[in-house]
């Protein structure tokens, strides 16, 4: 099951500064709210979402229960070479995720 | 019949004024009927001033308001979906980038939202993402320079549904 996404433009060439897209699957429960019972959910948000691109680390993002469930992120990141592009995250639970795609450079 | 007619007349009278009054009363006293808007709990929580939300982060370094540009909607329907663009002014170089983004929030039960780490590797000091509100308030983005300094920005986003309330 795919439980992150994420995207840049087709065509990368070396210097590019590109945007890349995030989107993570995740439910980041406040622990405000309640369920259909009445009793309240329990907090379960990410804690920490890096991304690495090779061994450089290009983005990291603490959030917390402001950020909306199925969290998405846009940044820019300059293109130098091909590489993993890594995204790594953890939340409350313990749960961690990972998600690796190649980032092409031309 | 006509003396019938003087009195109707006459008791319409006294309900216009009546009505008249009582609408002049709610708009000069509004907290006579204020607790209506309360008791729908549309806002959570209290407001925060700029300087308790930001000094925590700040300690006291260098804060100007410039080089900050936040994009959002000036009204959001839902709390809990708003989208949000920071966008620094910063060459992104070795020596002069932006560190660290801020997202502040005047209301919600948790102040800071979201911290992101940049670097000269970005390119660009630009970050998008999806916030919850808790009711209409002053949302603030402060970043971090590499040599210690702040910026910050203000906006206000009107929020008609609170994130903080079931729709339940």
């Amino acid at each position: 099951m795919n439980i992150a996404r994420v995207q840049w433009p087709d065509k990368v060439r070396t210097g590019d500064v590109v945007k890349v897209r995030l989107l993570v699957q995740h439910p980041m429960e406040t622990g405000y709210l309640q369920d259909l019972t009445g009793k309240v959910v329990p907090r379960n948000i990410i804690q920490l979402l890096s991304c690495h691109l090779g061994n450089q680390e290009v983005f990291r993002i603490e959030p917390s229960s402001g950020i909306s469930a199925n969290p998405f992120f846009e940044f820019f990141v300059r293109a130098t070479m091909t590489a993993e592009f890594k995204v790594q995250w953890i939340d409350d639970k313990g749960v961690k995720g990972q998600h690796l795609q190649i980032f092409n450079v031309m | 019949m006509n003396s019938q007619h003087e009195v109707m007349k006459l008791e319409s009278r006294v309900r216009r004024t009546a009505l008249r009054s009582l609408l002049l009363a709610g708009f000069a006293m509004p907290w006579l009927f204020g607790r209506v808007v309360h008791a729908q709990r549309m806002n959570s929580g209290s407001l925060l001033s700029l300087n308790d939300m930001v000094q925590p982060i700040v300690k006291g370094a260098i804060l100007l308001n410039k080089d900050l540009q936040i994009e959002a909607p000036l009204l959001a329907d839902n709390g809990s979906l708003v989208p949000i663009q920071i966008q620094v002014q910063s060459p992104m170089s070795a020596q002069d980038h932006v560190t660290h983004i801020y997202l502040l929030s005047q209301r919600n039960p948790v102040t800071q939202m979201a911290v992101f780490q940049l670097g000269p590797w970005n390119g660009r000091a630009e970050v998008s993402t999806r916030v919850r509100l808790a009711g209409t308030q002053e949302v603030v983005a402060l970043a971090r320079l590499s040599n210690g300094e702040f910026r910050y920005k203000q906006m206000e986003i009107i929020v008609t549904e609170s994130a903080c309330v079931d729709a339940s």
